[in-house]
């Protein structure tokens, strides 16, 4: 008997029971519809956090001094960085102090409170940033402690709504600085406490203004990022010659960052499909009880079927091919089940969805497993069944 | 074409034995119609059911065109069946969920013939058991002697040598039933082997040889069919 005949039958059988099937297939679409959904679910909060990273630059490298306990000021001079940066000019491409803290910015009587950072003029490559209208701070402004400030999106929106930024004179924490540049939007809605809810002035002058003479932070730009370690390592031998502790100092580079969000990311979602497996195994089980239940209603059938001539591997094919039809048929309805409530849910979370060349892996996957479970479990009945004596077979009614 | 030397079929029941075949020696010759004849509960299925390799005796020998059939696998003895045997039943025995044709066809199935061919030889089967313009009705959508014509197309589709029909008009009216008989008959004329199993003296009449068992052993073997007494 050839194979095409027996899908053909299967379909037949699969068919003539419609809820039955069904029913049976439960636990298969469930299985598989988990999986997929819980893997893109994951690889989605991978994707959005990845691309926020991303964003930022791969090649950056974040170095925070802790300040100590109370009253301590620990931190590094301009002077050190100076002496980081010469020695280590093959690897970096800039450096810019982050001096820190909370700003209230008041133009006529508008105001906004947000966070104000001082920096150097590399700011703004080193978060491949853009100044849409006017001027970035220059060196000039830091070596001038110049009063001058580039404001984000959503600080112009609240302060100035329609009227033009740049020019305008504003007060921060009381003291008068003139807008010079308003940084590119980066948040599709430039809300409050997203990248574009940000005052920016010379960290010459932040230090004053902040009652803070000491740097604690300060931001590295790699030259690309295939020297992410060897800068790291370099910015981590020099605070560590000067500190005597890596306690005192923190080192973060997004590169880093986003292989750690990955690893971990992958491992939640082998485990979501680790627990989903079990559900498709629950489901192998159901296929495994229901093929044992049609093969000893059929078992008269298998007897007609034995008495005119039909070996045992073709019962054995019959059923395998029956219980193959039905996980993957449970296992074709799962993957749309699986995409479209992915979809759902991505849009309910406010999610990018997963496209679908990156959902390849886990539906090709999900279906093979389904498979795979329809035959493994569909043998024992198909065995029983071609084992069955034809003359016993025939006798039962 | 048969033959059977010293069987015996014996069934443990706890304790009891019942010997259902208590050696039966018998020769059927190629182109035969036999019928074999016996009160219920002789062992007449058990009989036909060794004849047609569904069963194995607890001992003796047992060759079928001079095949030995003792130490035969279960696959060979499914090709066996295939190839040489054609089985009419007394309850039909059709797949219910195929449609008349489909049931026909599925010997040739098993036999690997390419599905062209064997829709021919199906709708030819069906034909001549006159049901050809019923080929894709469901056997319950058929009379029982209508069913009983394809389960004849069935048995005849593969061309077997061999017809063994066990009680093929018990379940019929007596007038559907002579046609049944007839279309015995008439597959015999055309050369086949038939092996006819009734209780039915009547019936049994009709073969060229009449063989009588009764429990387990045959007690009369003759082809003075006139001479079968009733009952
Ligand atoms: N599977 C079995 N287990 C035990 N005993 C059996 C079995 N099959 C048949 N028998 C016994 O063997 C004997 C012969 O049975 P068989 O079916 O051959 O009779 P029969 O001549 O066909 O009768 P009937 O005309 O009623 O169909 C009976 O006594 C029956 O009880
Ligand atoms: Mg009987």
């Amino acid at each position: 008997m050839n194979i095409g005949m027996a899908f053909k039958m299967a379909i037949n059988s699969v068919m003539s029971a419609k809820i039955r099937s069904f029913l049976t297939m439960l636990g298969i679409i469930i299985g598989v519809a988990s999986v997929i959904v819980l893997v893109n679910l994951v690889t989605a909060s991978t994707l959005s956090m990845r691309s926020q990273l991303e964003s930022m630059g791969t090649n950056l490298i974040q170095v925070s001094i802790n300040r100590g306990g109370w009253g301590q000021t620990r931190s590094v001079s301009l002077d050190d960085i100076e002496e980081l940066t010469g020695e280590n000019s093959d690897l970096f491409e800039a450096v810019t102090p982050l001096v820190s803290g909370m700003g209230v910015i008041k133009y006529g009587t508008n105001n906004v409170s947000s966070s104000l950072t001082g920096v150097s003029e590399d700011y703004l490559s080193i978060r491949s940033r853009e100044v849409v209208d006017g001027r970035f701070i220059t060196e000039t402004d830091c070596d001038n402690r110049s009063n001058v400030v580039v404001i984000g999106e959503y600080i112009r929106q609240e302060l100035f709504g329609s009227e033009s930024p740049v020019g305008q004179t504003v007060k921060i924490n009381n003291e008068k600085f003139t807008v010079i540049g308003l940084l590119d939007q980066k948040s599709s809605n430039a809300s409050s406490g997203s990248d574009d809810d940000i005052i920016i002035i010379p960290y010459t002058r932040a230090t004053r203004l902040l009652r803070n003479a000491n740097i604690n932070s300060f931001m590295v730009s790699a030259v690309s990022s295939d020297y992410m370690s060897e800068a790291t390592e370099a910015i981590e031998n020099f605070l560590y010659k000067k500190f005597k502790n890596d306690d005192y100092y923190n080192v973060l580079n997004t590169a880093e960052l986003i292989d750690t969000i990955d690893d971990a990311l992958g491992t939640m979602s082998l485990l979501m499909a680790g627990i989903a497996g079990i559900s498709l195994l629950v489901g192998g089980i159901g296929i495994m009880n229901i093929m044992l239940v049609t093969v000893s209603e059929r078992t008269r059938e298998i007897g007609i079927r034995k008495s005119i001539g039909a070996k045992r591997k073709s019962i054995i094919t019959q059923f395998l091919i029956e219980s193959a039809v039905i996980s993957c048929m449970g296992g074709i309805i799962g993957i749309v089940v699986g995409i479209g409530g992915s979809y759902f849910v991505c849009k309910a979370l406010s999610m990018d969805a997963v496209p679908l060349a990156n959902q390849v892996t886990v539906i090709s996957g999900s279906f093979a497993f389904s498979a795979l479970i329809g035959i493994f479990f569909g043998l024992y009945p198909a065995n029983k069944a071609a084992k069955l004596n034809p003359i016993d077979a025939l006798r039962n009614d | 074409m048969i033959r059977i030397k010293n069987m015996y079929k014996i069934y443990k029941m706890g304790d009891v034995e019942v010997r259902a075949l208590n050696g039966i020696n018998l020769h059927i010759k190629p182109k035969e119609f036999v019928s074999i004849i016996g009160p219920s509960g002789s062992g007449k299925s058990t009989l036909m059911n060794m004849i047609g390799c569904l069963d194995t005796a607890t001992s003796g020998e047992y060759w079928i065109d001079g095949i030995p059939v003792e130490n035969m696998s279960e696959d060979d003895l499914a090709a066996l069946r295939n190839e040489k045997i054609g089985f009419i039943f007394q309850g039909y025995n059709l797949l219910p969920k195929l449609s008349a044709l489909e049931n026909v066809e599925l010997p040739l199935i098993y036999r690997g013939i390419d599905s062209a061919r064997r829709r021919e030889l199906a709708e030819a089967a069906l034909y001549r058991v006159g049901m050809y313009e019923r080929m894709n009705h469901k056997p319950k959508e058929l009379s029982g002697g209508q069913q009983q014509r394809v389960a004849i197309a069935r048995a005849l589709s593969n061309k077997p040598s061999l017809i063994l029909a066990d009680e093929p008009t018990g379940a019929l009216d007596s007038k559907t039933g002579i046609e049944v008989l007839q279309m015995m008959k008439d597959i015999h004329k055309e050369g086949n082997t038939v092996v006819l199993i009734t209780h039915d003296s009547n019936i049994a009449r009709n073969a060229e040889r009449v063989v009588r068992i009764a429990d387990g052993v045959i007690t009369s073997d003759t082809t003075d069919v006139k001479d079968v007494v009733t009952g």
